[in-house]
């Protein structure tokens, strides 16, 4: 049996999907459809298109992908420490000191590859 | 409960159905995210708080965004993706088997599960709390070595994304 606090998620994920629906839905009975070429190709900021829509991609958006999988499962683990940090005390404070300072020792070195920079 | 229970396996199983059965590989993503989201649900009815938070925020959030940049970079080109992959020369067996196998594990855990000897779980393992709390005492020997496993991976990432974009 799950929480009974779970209940505020699930009406919050409700009032969303319903607002979501909503959005979506409603303009599409309330309008007229009159396309017209201009109106029906892609937006690229108010310019006609310039490139196909399937294009390469550098493979750099990949590695920002992948350093954010990992730092992200990181800053997951912080979350049960946090939850326990007051009753953890100093010691649970010094295992996640150490926890940081190893992933801060990958951190420095993306960094120094200039895995953080774009060219 | 196991009106809930019931509603979250079958949008997992229809959700599953419909990521590995669409020939766009995002609407691929989309079932995926739903089915994820059903699993997150099915963890908070087995008292798994800590899990299905992960399912959510891993899984959902970090694993498919790694999908969807896999999937732009395998659409170089004008290929139309409607033609769907080619069929492997020796698929229909070794799914068989593998799927029988499975079946064959998933058995053996239910039938221990549901069986009068098996040692009733720690209340309350799965909530947050009582988590990080085994976490960070009892088990911190493994929660320091998850910290270098992540290392190991960062170093990886760099190694083989950057072997010719990067300069070293």
């Amino acid at each position: 049996m799950p929480d009974p606090a779970w209940t505020y998620v699930l009406i919050f994920f409700v009032v969303a999907l319903v607002v979501a629906s909503l959005i979506a839905i409603v303009p599409g009975i309330f309008t007229k459809k009159r396309p017209t070429p201009e109106k029906l190709e892609p937006y690229e900021c108010g310019v006609p298109p310039t490139s196909a829509m399937l294009g390469r991609f550098p493979v750099r958006f990949y590695l920002v992908a992948m350093l954010f999988v990992v730092f992200d499962v990181e800053a997951a683990s912080f979350y049960p420490w946090a939850v326990r940090l007051r009753d953890l005390g100093g010691f649970g404070l010094l295992e996640m000191v150490a926890f940081i300072v190893v992933l801060g020792i990958g951190y420095a070195y993306v960094w120094k590859k200039g895995g953080f920079s774009w060219r | 409960m196991i009106a809930l229970f019931w509603i979250c396996a079958l949008v997992a199983i229809a959700s599953g159905i419909w990521t590995i059965s669409s020939r766009q590989p995002v609407h691929s993503v989309v079932g995926l995210i739903v089915n994820f989201a059903a699993l997150a649900v099915l963890f908070l009815t087995l008292n798994a708080d800590f899990l299905a938070m992960m399912q959510i925020i891993i899984y959902a959030g970090a694993i498919l965004v790694l999908f969807l940049f896999v999937i732009a970079l395998l659409t170089i080109g004008a290929q139309p993706i409607e033609q769907g992959p080619g069929r492997l020369a020796f698929q229909a067996a070794p799914s068989v088997v593998a799927g029988l196998a499975a079946l064959l594990v998933m058995s053996a855990g239910l039938r221990v599960a549901w069986s009068q000897s098996a040692s009733a779980p720690v209340l309350d393992l799965g909530s947050v709390a009582t988590f990080g709390q085994q976490l960070l005492t009892t088990h911190v020997f493994a929660f320091e070595v998850t910290a270098f496993i992540l290392l190991i991976a960062i170093v990886g990432v760099i190694l083989m994304a950057g072997r010719k974009e990067l300069r070293f």
